[in-house]
């Protein structure tokens, strides 16, 4: 006992949840862009981690070699991503938006597989870095922040709070989130929905990107990543309530703080454990997702 | 009458199989076919009611990885084993399946809650690894030369042939007895309207969980009998997301409201992904210097196609959509797509 209080209190315990924060943002990062596909759209992108994936591996090649500074890489991987958020409805979603949800979920999830095998005969399955660093701000002898997890805290909470304006002050965010109030509506007040789904779709992938540009920099690219991310993002959106951009926000700390305070006291594979278990137990107590508002 | 002829006819054809000079390595392809048909059909069983799990890789990999484990720390045979690691794959159900139920999470809810169960089973495996081997896999231990009823192991294909197809064959007459049974009936009633069915009587969340139980133990039993064939098991092999979406895929390619559906998807995309390797290799094919190609991703690119294809063209898959074709549509299975 006298040796787990010793640990609550020790420096370490303050830096573990200080990175917890920061991995927070990281998480708040990757599930933003499927949270908004979900309400809007209303179809789970199982494949949101595997476009991804292939924003990463853009980055990567431009960067590397084509010698490409990052940022223009980076820039031009959000581009890529927004294309493929675009196809992505275009050529499967489009063609399911009335079918049941279970069966536009299955087809992502056939895209999941097309785009992993893309990526690994294209590219091969080995591991591949950036090789870009940001270096790490030095808090004090001991403490040492990633200035990568500090500026995906920062971009996180910045595109939640500019989505966040753009839905509730412009004119297009108020036809987003009437649409996804009533989607049988809206076609009869005279608005494209197509359009709206298609713009959707394009902000989720472009969201996708950013999160990729921000990915290259801690994590080595290769082509099964997405697996070792994706069923955390989807959970995370799910636990905030789908389609609730705050709520989502809010649950990528409560899962980050979960995954480092258990790899603290224990390993990283029982944080995961302690988050899943958590996430597991939330869905029975709130099942619309914790931060529903009660209709 | 009819229908008893080629019941009879399929049957001594698969019987007599190993005499008439299929070689060791097909023997092998239709051992695995006829063991992952068995897991696939035990999804079915309750996925063709609109209880869509992603979570069966977790059951699979607690068949396995218990029976294993038991084995070579305690030295209980698998006799015992087999059925411990069944019953708890059965806990583990009414575990995540009872608050699930009681609570109405239906749908996609529900796929990604037992999504998050395949995903703690793997991290339990993996962070465990002194114990389990971690992501290395585990192998059980040898229990002498041959054979040994002891361990249920063998060297010898064609009876474990046997014992495979015994079991895909009872995998079949369960799913019949379940599209036979009043339970069928109840769960039609629950997937098309929930309410509806409670208010006229049906116990809801006791049809539902009598149905997933029975499904998660035979996925488990499924996934002891791989263990004890290939004698490897890994959280990737037998766990996990992966496996969890490839056992719901290769049955929506199969069909998913017909007793042979599973077993046609098993047997399509295992030997897709057979043929594709042996066809394509796994070596790099170089177009130039630069740029290499490499040819182990072909299968997952193809397999992934065709699911998208499959999804919107044809959602009752082969069996199903084949049936349509043949008997005129409305036949096979409900109106309602999975």
């Amino acid at each position: 006992m006298a040796e787990f209080t010793d640990a609550l209190f020790s420096i370490f315990f303050v830096e573990t949840l200080i990175n917890g924060l920061l991995l927070g943002g990281v998480l708040a990062l990757l599930s933003l862009g499927l949270n908004l596909v979900f309400g809007v759209v209303d179809v789970v992108w199982i494949c949101y981690a595997e476009i991804i994936m292939l924003g990463m591996y853009t980055i990567y090649f431009l960067h590397v070699d084509a010698g490409i500074p990052v940022i223009i890489a980076a820039g031009c991987g959000i581009a890529v991503t927004t294309i493929l958020g675009l196809l992505v409805h275009r050529i499967v979603i489009h063609y399911l938006l009335d079918a049941a949800p279970i069966n536009q979920l299955l087809a992502t999830g056939g895209l999941l597989f097309f785009l992993q095998g893309s990526a690994m005969v294209a590219f091969g399955i080995e591991f591949r870095n950036l090789g870009v660093s940001l270096g790490s701000l030095i808090v004090s002898e001991d403490i040492y922040l990633s200035w990568t997890r500090i500026l995906c805290f920062v971009l996180a909470a910045g595109s939640v709070g500019v989505l966040y304006v753009f839905l509730s002050r412009s004119y297009l965010g108020a036809a987003i989130r009437a649409i996804s109030q009533d989607r049988e509506i809206m076609p009869l007040m005279g608005v494209d929905t197509k359009k709206l789904y298609l713009l959707t779709s394009a902000i989720g992938g472009a969201l996708a990107g950013l999160a990729a540009a921000l990915l290259a920099l801690q994590y080595d690219v290769h082509p099964f990543i997405g697996l070792s991310f994706g069923p955390i993002t989807f959970m995370i959106c799910v636990m905030g309530g789908l389609g609730n951009m705050v709520g989502g926000f809010l649950a990528a700390f409560i899962f980050s703080e979960l995954i480092t305070i258990g790899g603290y006291f224990a390993d990283l594979e029982w944080g995961y454990v302690l988050a899943f278990v958590v996430f597991i137990a939330t869905m029975f107590v709130r099942p619309e997702g914790l931060f529903a508002r009660k209709s | 009458m009819n229908n008893n002829i080629v019941i009879a006819a399929i049957g001594a054809i698969l019987l007599s199989l190993p005499f008439v000079g299929v070689d060791s390595y097909p023997l092998h392809l239709i051992i695995v076919i006829l063991i992952w048909s068995f897991a696939y059909t035990g999804w079915s069983i309750m996925g063709r009611f609109g209880l869509v799990s992603l979570g069966h890789g977790a059951f699979m990999a607690i068949g396995g990885y218990v029976t294993a484990l038991l084995w070579n720390n305690v030295g209980l045979t698998p006799w015992i084993g087999i059925p411990i690691a069944m019953a708890l794959s059965g806990v583990v159900a009414v575990i995540i399946g009872y608050p699930c139920f009681r609570f109405r999470i239906v749908g996609h809810y529900f796929a990604l809650v037992t999504l998050a169960l395949s995903e703690v089973v793997r991290q339990v495996i993996i962070a465990t690894r002194d114990t389990t081997g971690g992501s290395l896999g585990y192998t059980p231990e040898r229990h002498g030369e041959g054979w040994s009823i002891l361990a249920i192991q063998s060297d010898d294909r064609v009876a474990f042939y046997y014992i495979a197809l015994a079991v895909w064959a009872v995998g079949i007459v369960i799913w019949k007895a379940v599209d036979r049974s009043m339970a069928r009936y109840a769960l039609e009633a629950i997937w098309e309207d929930e309410d509806a069915s409670a208010a006229v009587g049906v116990r809801v969340t006791h049809e539902k969980l009598k149905v997933t139980v029975l499904s998660a133990v035979m996925t488990a039993f499924a996934g002891a009998m791989y263990c004890q064939y290939q004698m490897f098991i890994s959280p990737d092999t037998i766990g996990g997301v992966g496996i969890s979406l490839q056992i719901v895929f290769a049955v929506v390619v199969g069909g998913i409201y017909n007793a042979l559906g599973p077993t046609v998807g098993a047997v399509i995309t295992l030997l897709l992904a057979e043929v594709l390797r042996i066809g394509i290799g796994t070596e790099n094919i170089c177009i130039t210097d630069k740029i290499c190609l490499n040819a182990a991703g072909v299968p997952l690119l193809i397999y992934g196609v065709m699911l998208v294809m499959f999804i919107i063209f044809l959602p009752k898959g082969i069996v199903g959509g084949v049936l349509d074709r043949w008997r005129g549509p409305a036949q096979t299975g409900p109106s309602k797509q999975p």
